[in-house]
Parts: C-alpha cells; sequence; structure tokens
C-alpha cells in the first residue's frame, strides 16, 4: 500500500487539520508516514502545501516525486490546479469549489471549473456550503477530507477515531459535527462513483 | 520505547529534553522556531525546570548557552542559517575555548529560499570553526544524534554543530524515544583559563583544537553515522549529504543501489572514506542540499584525474534544495511528470493580513513621502518586509536584521535627506539598538518609524524582548524626548499620523515614530484563547 498525497490550500485555511487525521489514521492501521509542512512567510495568506506520504513499506523522501502523487486534496480551486505536475495520470484530484479571493488577479471561477473538468478522476464538491448547511462552517476542511476518503484506502472507523482524538479536547459536540462534515463529504463522493 | 509522530525540529527539541539538557537559547527564525517553541510548551521540560525562553538575538543566545556549557551542564541553541551570522563571533570563538558541558548548536538552512534572504550552507561554518558537524537525514536520527552529539561534545571537549535543513525541520515522521538521562552536576572547568582566550593562552588553545581534529575524524568514521555501502557496479560511486540520501533512496524503491554509496551525516568527513570511492569507481556524483562543499573539497585535489559530478559542472542546478526529480535527472534516470499548471493559475504570493496595523502605517508612509523623489525607505526583515509588495510598494531595501536603521543613516551621511528606516519591534531590540546609537551620536537626519505589534509576527507571534520599552531605549539611547513620537496605525487616525511623520520628515535630526498596535493574529489567538477559558467556566 502506498498514498502520496498534496495537500494544497491557501495559508490559514486548515489543510494541517486533515494532515493530522489522517496522519493519526495511518499510524493506528500501522503504516509509516512522512509530512512536509510549510512554515514561515508563505503562511501570511499565500500558497501553501503538504506532502503527506503513507506506505508500508519505510518511506525514504519528505517530498514526493512529480507525476506520482496518488491524490491532491485541495480546500481550494485554484490551489488544486497549482499541483497537476505533480498528480499522476491516474490519480484522484479532490477539491473545493469556493473559491478564496486575497489577490486582485484572480481567475473567473467558470476557467477554474473548466480546468478542473479536464481532470480524468475528479470531486469537486462546494464543502463551504455543505458545512454551512450543517450549521459548522469551520468544518468545510473535514467535508472535503470525507469526499476524498474512499480514495485514502483507509479504514473509515479509524478516521472516524482520529477525529475523536483529535477534536476531543474541545469536546463532543465538536467532535459530533466534524463527523457528520466527514460524512457529508464522503456521502457526496459515494455517490458520484456508483452513478 | 514510546513512538512518537514529530517535526524534525520536534525530534531535536524531544532528544534534548531526554539527553539531560539545561537550557534551550534562541531567536525565531524560520525554519528553526519549533524546536525552542517545543521545549516551552513540553511539560517534562517543565517539570525538569529547562530553561527556554526566547533570547534578544542569536549572539546572546550562544553567549549564554556557552555560559552554561562552562558551569558543565547541557546547553542548545537554535537559529535559522542566517542566525548563524549574528552569532557568528561567539560561535567561531567557542571553538577555541572548547565545551565543558555539552553543548550543540543547531542551524536550520533554508535552501530555495522558502522564508529566507540566502541559502548560505551552515556546514562552512562548521568547518571555519573546526569543530564537530553532524547533518542528520531524518528525524529519527536527528534524534539519536543529539544524544550522540552531547557526549561528542563533552568527550572531546568541543562545541558541536547539528546543520539541518527545511524538509528536516518541518517535515513530520515517527520517532522511537530513548530513556531519559539526568541533568549534569555543576562542575566548573578543571582548567578555570580554559575560556580566557588572551592571545597568550589562546595561541595554546588554537594548537590544541588542530591537535583534536584527527580525533574529529576518527569520530567520524567510528560512529556509524557515515557508512560505505558497497555496490557491484563501480562505473559511478555516489556520495549522498544528510537528506540527499532520502531522495538517492526514492529513486531505488526496492533498496537495491548498483553503485558504491557513501552516506555522510558527520563531518570533517574521514579522507579514506572519500579515497576510497575515489580509487574503485570511475566517476563520482556528489549529492549535498546546499552549497558544493564536498564537491568542491573532491575537485580542489582530483579535476584532472576522475571526473566528479554535482552541482559545480551543471549536472544539479546550481542552486534550490535538491528533490526526487533532481536526483533521478542527476542519475541518468527519466522522471515523470503530471498534466502542466494551466494557465488560468496565477501566483498567490503571501501579504500582509487585513486588519494588519503595518497597512495603516505604510499608508501613512507612503502618503507623508508623496512630494520626496522615490527610493528612501530603508527596511528590515518581518512582517513589514511585505510592504515591498503591491499595493504599498512603501519600502527600498531589506538585507539583515538592523540594517534599516544603519543603511538610511549611512544614505543620510551621503547626502540623501530625508532617509527612512521601517523596523519592527523584535527586530529593533535584535539588532537595531546599536544603529539608533550610532545615528544620535553623529545628529544624522534620519526618520526610524518603529512599527511595534508587540509581537515577533513572522514567525508565528512569540513574545517580543520589545514589549513596553522601546521608548524607555530610545531615551536612553539619547534620542530627544520631543521627537519619540507614537502613533495609533488605524485609517481613522491617517490624516493625523501622515502629519506626524511630515514633521519629523523635516526634523534635522534622529526622529522615532511608533505606530503601536498589536499584531492581529495574535489578538484573534487571544480572543479565541479568552473565549475558549469563558466556555470552560
Amino acid at each position: 500500500m502506498k498514498k502520496d498525497i498534496i495537500l494544497a490550500g491557501v495559508g490559514g485555511q486548515g489543510i494541517l487539520s486533515i494532515a493530522a487525521i489522517i496522519g493519526l489514521a495511518a499510524i493506528e492501521a500501522g503504516l509509516h508516514l512522512k509530512q512536509a509542512e510549510v512554515h514561515g512567510m508563505s503562511q501570511r495568506g499565500g500558497d501553501v502545501q503538504s506532502n503527506l506520504r503513507l506506505s508500508d513499506k519505510v518511506i525514504h523522501s519528505d517530498l514526493i516525486p512529480t507525476g506520482k502523487a496518488d491524490m491532491i486534496l485541495s480546500v481550494e480551486p485554484m490551489e488544486s490546479l497549482r499541483y497537476l505536475p505533480m498528480l499522476a495520470p491516474n490519480g484522484w484530484l479532490v477539491t473545493n469549489t469556493q473559491t478564496f479571493v486575497n489577490i486582485p488577479n484572480y481567475p473567473e471561477k467558470d476557467d477554474l471549473m473548466a480546468e478542473i473538468e479536464k481532470v480524468r478522476n475528479h470531486i469537486a464538491l462546494d464543502a463551504d456550503k455543505i458545512a454551512k448547511d450543517m450549521g459548522t462552517l469551520k468544518s468545510a476542511n473535514v467535508v472535503v477530507l470525507g469526499a476524498a476518503s474512499p480514495f485514502l484506502d483507509l479504514d473509515y472507523q479509524l478516521l472516524e477515531k482520529a477525529i475523536a482524538m483529535l477534536f476531543g479536547k474541545k469536546g463532543e459536540n465538536v467532535v459530533t459535527v466534524n463527523l457528520q462534515a466527514m460524512k457529508a463529504g464522503r456521502d457526496f463522493t459515494l455517490k458520484i462513483i456508483k452513478s | 520505547m514510546q513512538k512518537l509522530l514529530l517535526l524534525g525540529n520536534e525530534a531535536i527539541a524531544q532528544a534534548a529534553i531526554d539527553a539531560g539538557l539545561t537550557g534551550i537559547f534562541a531567536y525565531p527564525g524560520t525554519p528553526s522556531t519549533e524546536i525552542t517553541e517545543y521545549v516551552q510548551h513540553s511539560k517534562q521540560a517543565t517539570e525538569k525546570k529547562i530553561r527556554s525562553s526566547w533570547s534578544t538575538n542569536e549572539k546572546t543566545a550562544m553567549e549564554s548557552a556557552l555560559g552554561v556549557s562552562y558551569v558543565g551542564k547541557r546547553a542548545m541553541v537554535c537559529m535559522k542559517h542566517v542566525g548563524l551570522n549574528v552569532a557568528a563571533d561567539a560561535f567561531v570563538n567557542s571553538g577555541m575555548t572548547g565545551a565543558n558541558g555539552g553543548l550543540i548548536v543547531v542551524a536550520a538552512d533554508d535552501p530555495s529560499m522558502h522564508s529566507s534572504q540566502n541559502e548560505q550552507d551552515s556546514r562552512f561554518y562548521g568547518k571555519f570553526t573546526m569543530i564537530p558537524t553532524l547533518e542528520p537525514s531524518n528525524q529519527q536520527e536527528a534524534y539519536d544524534m543529539i544524544f550522540y552529539g552531547f557526549d561528542l561534545s563533552e568527550r572531546l571537549e568541543t562545541p558541536v554543530l547539528m546543520r539541518i535543513t527545511t524538509r528536516l525541520a518541518h517535515s513530520r515522521a515517527a520517532v522511537v524515544r530513548r530513556s531519559g538521562l539526568p541533568q549534569n552536576e555543576l562542575r566548573l572547568p578543571s582548567d578555570l583559563k580554559q575560556f580566557i582566550l588572551l592571545p597568550a593562552i589562546a595561541r595554546k588553545r588554537y594548537k590544541g583544537l588542530i591537535a583534536k581534529q584527527e580525533n574529529f575524524i576518527l569520530e567520524a568514521a567510528n560512529s556509524g553515522f557515515n557508512k560505505y555501502l558497497d555496490g557491484l557496479n563501480r562505473s559511478l560511486g555516489i556520495i549522498a549529504c544528510g537528506i540527499a540520501y532520502n531522495y538517492l533512496m526514492e529513486n531505488y524503491p526496492d533498496g537495491d543501489i548498483p553503485y558504491p554509496v557513501l552516506k555522510i551525516t558527520q563531518y570533517p568527513v574521514p579522507r579514506t572514506m572519500l579515497e576510497r570511492m575515489v580509487n574503485e569507481c570511475e566517476e563520482v556524483l556528489v549529492l549535498e542540499e546546499g552549497f558544493p562543499i564536498i564537491e568542491e573539497l573532491l575537485r580542489g585535489f582530483l579535476m584532472k584525474c576522475l571526473k566528479i559530478k554535482g552541482r559545480l559542472d551543471g549536472t544539479i542546478q546550481r542552486d534550490g534544495e535538491l528533490n526526487p526529480n533532481k536526483v533521478a535527472l542527476a542519475l541518468g534516470m527519466e522522471v515523470t511528470e503530471g498534466a502542466e499548471i494551466p494557465s488560468v493559475v496565477v501566483g498567490r504570493p503571501p501579504s500582509l493580513c487585513i486588519g494588519c496595523s503595518h497597512r495603516d502605517a505604510y499608508n501613512a508612509l507612503n502618503e507623508a513621502l508623496i512630494d520626496y523623489s522615490k527610493g528612501r525607505v530603508f527596511s528590515d526583515i518581518g512582517c513589514y518586509t511585505l510592504g515591498a509588495l503591491a499595493p504599498f510598494n512603501a519600502i527600498n531595501t531589506c538585507v539583515d536584521m538592523g540594517a534599516s536603521i544603519t543603511m538610511a543613516k549611512g544614505a543620510a551621511d551621503a547626502g540623501l535627506v530625508p532617509a527612512v528606516a521601517v523596523i519592527g519591534d523584535s527586530t529593533f531590540t535584535h539588532s537595531g539598538i546599536t544603529g539608533l546609537l550610532d545615528a544620535v551620536n553623529d545628529n544624522t537626519p534620519i526618520t526610524v518609524i518603529i512599527a511595534d505589534n508587540a509581537t515577533t509576527g513572522m514567525t508565528g507571534g512569540q513574545p517580543s524582548a520589545a514589549t513596553g520599552k522601546i521608548e524607555a531605549i530610545c531615551r536612553g539611547v539619547g534620542v530627544d524626548e520631543e521627537h519619540i513620537r507614537v502613533i495609533k496605525p488605524l485609517k481613522k487616525h491617517h490624516e493625523e499620523n501622515v502629519k506626524t511623520i511630515m514633521e519629523e520628515l523635516k526634523y534635522p535630526g534622529v526622529s522615532v515614530i511608533i505606530p503601536r498596535r498589536e499584531c492581529i493574529q495574535t489578538l484573534n489567538k487571544r480572543m479565541r484563547d479568552k473565549a475558549k477559558a469563558t466556555q470552560s467556566e
């Protein structure tokens, strides 16, 4: 088993929480893990990414080679496209469609969506809307994680357990809300791949 | 033993705690910050009473650590690569004094300059100071090397440099802990003149340092961190330093490398190991993160008798960090590429936060300077350096910590009046005060803006040594009380702020303007923590 994942977003959007949930689940599953993060200047509203690598064998490089990533998991549509050179031909692109506009020359959303449509395996969902409808806008990142979960080759219960571990300190309500958010994202994807 | 999922930085910190650390000293700087933060937040460190609060700069940190070592206890100093320039005087001379208690200096290099102004290679400093240097290739090795490093430091009475790079510092992996060691007892040096570098003593110490080199090399040959892995195909030999080894292994998923490989993670490198590779292989490929140090060493002797491949002959790009692809190409392998980045994707550079006080300060400064010719604003290292970008385009220099005040002074000395310096509060106490004193002593006509957001912002909001002290420092240095002006950088005070700055630009001496408002990030965090505290009541 090997899963190389690029997590993408804008500084402050919470991709490191996604990494932490997947990481906890992977450790619980007895897998090896390496996760390279971006700290420092880029965190001030710039593009950020994290290389998350899971494997049942020893992992050497902290960085994923180009064209070898099994998945791009993005909480922002333009950021999902920035890492296409990393994605393997049969890899999945899972992205939030809600734009994060903090630059004057941000492109038209339709143009971005047209490019996302061109990627053979893709899941695009408005995670912000799904989260908001559930009354938990903050959990949009966990909705995207849920949408990616069918492709992670990780036992879903381990992801649930990881959420309980990570958010346990913040109270039972926060755990429940995030479990629902992940489930909503997962259901979105399961519906698409079954149809 | 316990297995933890740790950043490279956290692995180093945990190891130091476990290895009997007494004090850690540092100034924040990406990619090194999390080492000290981990100790600050560690319950074990608190229980063991390990000293860990921030130092004013890397030099004070290095010297304090040397003091801990002097009394026989274990100390660690952490900094980003350019921080070692600031600490260099103390660091280089610590090679001469040697250590008493174990002393490890961690320098975190930033090849590709993710968050830095250059990509200098700290291994040079290790060689320059003539002390052992460790360059771990992964998180576990980093953990283990701290135990070894403290032991080496005490056995051979020398400071030890650990050089890491961004990818190790900020990458997480599982680390197995060892059982802990107690802190050392207070034990002054057996020779109470060991740390007196008077010429007569220094000459003796230098002979001693030279004599130690042989032992340092023996350590590097026998510690087990440097490995010679033989291979049957000797058309090529590969030298892989630090994390470059991982990128090499990544290209051989089954682990079967046909060529001899020399993995280097400890310096000074034993000549015998290099000689063996050079003698037995037709060509040698050198993979090293940062500068071509080993490559240059080999070329210097052997350019004529064998082909060395690396960064100097173009086999590998001269600048920028390594990755699995660059190493694959150097090995003559094919690399895969995904689809191209669609042209619709545009860059998203970092920017000042919405609500940041620096925004209002720059808007006021730009307006105050509107009638003067452009190119008069000398700035410094911190979040406010982002004022160089649109829409502000407000500053003209960013060189090193503290250079804003001194460069403005030089420019004013040479006739550019008014000249403006923009420096943050934490950078001011780090390295700005002495420059301000120079300006006061010369009565140089400069306007110094000390943007006080009460934190060290860019590195994540650590406490600033300047908080609550700036006016007193300026007065103490000799700035005229009437020309120390505090303003509130808010939109509603814009006109007033512009007026204040314009007045001081006309003053033919040293004036200080302090735009003061808390960093929006630390403010938000404080509010969140407060809300959490009220909830749990």
